[in-house]
């Protein structure tokens, strides 16, 4: 049992910390994510350059990092940053041919993740997006930086069963549209698209997802404290701090409480990853996130009070983001609902 | 980054759980599983039998006849009894008071009660909260006037657990009303057996003989029984208060109790039910983060931070958990919780059942647990310091 990171982890964090506390300020964030394209291709450049995608890939997936504890540590990074670059399409690349993941490590190609349908955010089981003679049809929603993509991931039925498949771009028709937390998405339809069959399990690429939304989710949890319990401490009303009210203290403690009790459910989901218990952990997380995640927004705007309210305060962008993370891909419920057979 | 404890402490576990399968009896164990009523031979049995091995006092320094063990391997221990439904070591002696001698105690006062903590001769009961003094303790009364060679003690303790059974107590009392309410208190080791003490019951909802108030009129206490100086007993209490408590978030406890609670409601019309069930997963959950929780906190320490507010986190949380565990078994049993029956909880009844298994004890494990967010520092005094110590509020 060793809770410290190692000292390549370590490296890494810095280098990504160091690069979003110079290049990816609230202003340029919120220049970028409100933008026509959604997306900076120059920032993903460089983010490329670092090693910040192929910190998500295994060495003999042509990275150096991905395990879990690599997928956690960038995304909650990113998390605390709200960065809107397709990193959660680059993390389903797992599933590609090497030749392909390999340019996504180099940031050359940008995949999507196309995996919820309408009425269905998570369900495995329950895809009408088929595959029939190598064509896949169906309807995907809410595709994030879908327009930015070259390829698409797809969750598609075949006659075997559910599985993932790999679509070219030009055979997607995008319904695109501003994200209410900012970058872009879509909803996506494909018409008898020719699909390549992908070999990885979906599972193992889903459990990948849920930890990273997880992870990301905890970093916005962590900066929407932080900011909330600067604010009690300078904002004054009846002629002292916020900050001396005992019923505003205890709300806060009890954010911080469930923010550990968030990592500790990350940290479980990094560990088991690719083992026996990946899916029963991954599943507790993203609930865990997810039902915390709503908690830390809410309470972090009404702690606030009035300020939170407006499009100029950070934190209401930050507590935007952490809301709609657990919205994707299965909410507290789905998960919960899963998580006693897993 | 590793979740997995080493082989070491594998090995370790291995050796706890095959001394627990050797020498925690199936009588014994089986009374706690059922929370039927301990008597004092039973805990005495379960100290013996702990001492013996050297394991009781598990946190001591191994010169004062402690293990040597690190905080990980007495989380181990305490998690692998709880889980084979080993009684609860009494910690008035050998987890509160033994800390405080060997930190501030006498050569003289670790020579003469430590071993006597061990070898169970003395029973120690805690004299801290009054009827005026609960959460802001620091405003106790219970006084302790210096006369010549020996303090006399004037007031009343409340809420002291198992005082029935304890021949000392150990004493916050007034010796100074100079300066702030903290700056005039006294740590004082007090013989039961002295004239002028008064122990009444206090019986709880339950109907449990837990707790009793203590009343001193004109008590005779030897100058030599108090331990630091005088008016230095607010530091002893504080340090007890942050003293590394590993077992706080009750881990073993819940774990055990939750897997009860699985059992059992299968046998219940709780079974199929789908709302049930996420109440259930919702605290498996839960669990299974304050696990990682606890161990997160217990790795600091061992790496030598100080566990100080981060056991205040563990403590609301784990006592939210051990709770809700409690109801949702209480839930279970529905009608058929309300039967009270107390002759059902002692040794050898063979009175008929009724309900399913647990439904004797559902009622009162749950309004029995409710203590656990009230005693060792209400949950909202845990908040008041995590506030302070970790937010800056």
């Amino acid at each position: 049992m060793d809770f410290t990171p190692t000292d390549d982890r370590r490296m890494l964090a810095d280098t990504l910390n160091r690069f979003l506390t110079d290049r990816y300020d609230h202003d340029t964030r919120m220049k970028i994510a409100g933008s026509e394209i959604g997306w900076s291709a120059e920032l993903w450049a460089e983010m490329a350059e670092l090693g910040l995608i192929g910190a998500l890939f295994a060495e003999d997936e042509g990275g150096f990092g991905g395990h879990g504890f690599d997928i956690a540590l960038i995304f909650e990074g990113l998390g605390r940053a709200l960065v809107v670059e397709p990193f959660h399409g680059a993390l389903a690349a797992r599933a590609l041919p090497a030749d392909q993941r390999e340019e996504v490590i180099a940031g050359a190609l940008i995949p999507a993740f196309a995996h919820s349908e309408p009425g269905t955010s998570f369900a495995q089981d329950r895809l009408r997006t088929t595959v029939t003679d190598g064509k896949l049809s169906g309807t995907k929603v809410a595709v994030a930086q879908a327009e930015a993509a070259h390829i698409f991931i797809v969750s598609a039925q075949d006659s075997d069963g559910p599985a993932l498949f790999m679509v070219n771009a030009e055979h997607a028709n995008l319904t695109a549209y501003p994200l209410f937390d900012g970058g872009r998405g879509a909803d996506v339809t494909f018409d008898d698209a020719p699909a390549t069959r992908l070999s990885a399990p979906l599972d193992t690429v889903l459990n990948r997802a849920l930890l990273a939304l997880s992870a990301e989710a905890l970093g916005i949890m962590e900066r929407c404290k932080d900011t909330t319990v600067d604010y009690l401490k300078t904002r004054r009303q009846f002629g002292i701090p916020l900050s001396k009210f005992q019923a505003l203290q205890h709300r806060a403690v009890d954010m911080v409480t469930e923010i550990e009790q968030t990592r500790s459910a990350v940290i479980n989901a990094a560990h088991h990853l690719g083992g026996p218990g990946a899916s029963k952990y991954a599943a507790a997380a993203k609930y865990t996130a997810a039902a915390t995640g709503r908690m830390i927004s809410e309470e972090a705007i009404q702690l606030h009070g009035g300020i939170a309210m407006t499009w100029e305060y950070d934190l209401a962008h930050a507590a935007k983001r952490l809301t709609m993370t657990a919205q994707i891909m299965g909410d507290e419920d789905v998960h919960l609902r899963r998580f006693p057979a897993l | 980054m590793n979740l997995n404890f080493t082989p070491e402490q594998e090995a370790f576990r291995a050796e706890v759980q095959e001394w627990l399968a050797d020498n925690l009896s199936a009588r014994l164990a089986d009374k706690v599983r059922t929370s039927k009523h301990l008597t004092k031979q039973d805990m005495e049995e379960w100290h013996a039998k702990l001492n013996a091995k050297g394991w009781l006092a598990n946190h001591w320094p191994v010169e004062h006849g402690g293990p040597g063990w690190d905080p990980v391997q007495r989380f181990i221990f305490e998690h692998e009894c709880a889980l084979a439904h080993a009684p609860r070591v009494v910690p008035f002696g050998v987890n509160m008071l033994g800390p405080v001698l060997l930190k501030y105690g006498t050569d003289e006062q670790k020579a003469h009660y430590l071993p006597r903590i061990l070898d169970g001769t003395d029973w120690w009961c805690q004299g801290y909260s009054e009827p005026g003094a609960g959460s802001d303790l620091a405003s106790l009364k219970t006084a302790a006037v210096r006369e010549g060679d020996h303090y006399v003690v004037n007031g009343q303790k409340t809420w002291t657990t198992l005082g029935q059974h304890a021949d000392w107590i150990f004493c916050l009392v007034r010796t100074s009303k100079e300066g702030k309410p903290q700056e005039g208190i006294s740590f004082l080791l007090i013989d039961m057996n002295t004239a002028g003490i008064e122990v009444r019951p206090i019986y709880l909802l339950d109907g449990d003989h837990e707790v009793n108030e203590v009343w001193f009129t004109d008590v005779k206490v030897p100058a030599e029984n108090l331990v630091g100086t005088e008016n230095m007993g607010w530091t002893i209490a504080k340090y007890l208060l942050t003293y590394e408590r590993t077992g706080i978030a009750g881990v073993g406890f819940s774990t055990a109790a939750l897997a009860e609670l699985k059992r059992v409601v299968a046998q219940t019309e709780k079974a199929d039910d789908p709302l049930f069930a996420a109440r259930v997963a919702k605290v498996d959950i839960a669990l299974e983060n304050m696990k990682t929780t606890n161990l997160r906190v217990l790795a600091a320490a061992a790496g030598g931070g100080a566990p100080g507010a981060e056991s205040s986190i563990l403590k609301v949380k784990g006592t939210e958990i051990r709770q809700e565990i409690n109801a949702l078994f209480l839930r279970a049993m529905g009608p058929q919780a309300q039967p009270f029956i107390s002759e059902a909880l002692e040794d050898g009844f063979n009175g008929p059942e009724t309900g399913p298994d647990g439904a004797a004890y559902a009622a009162k494990d749950y309004f029995n647990n409710r203590k656990l967010s009230i005693f060792g520092g209400s949950n909202e005094i845990q908040k008041n310091i995590v506030s302070k110590a970790m937010l800056g509020m």
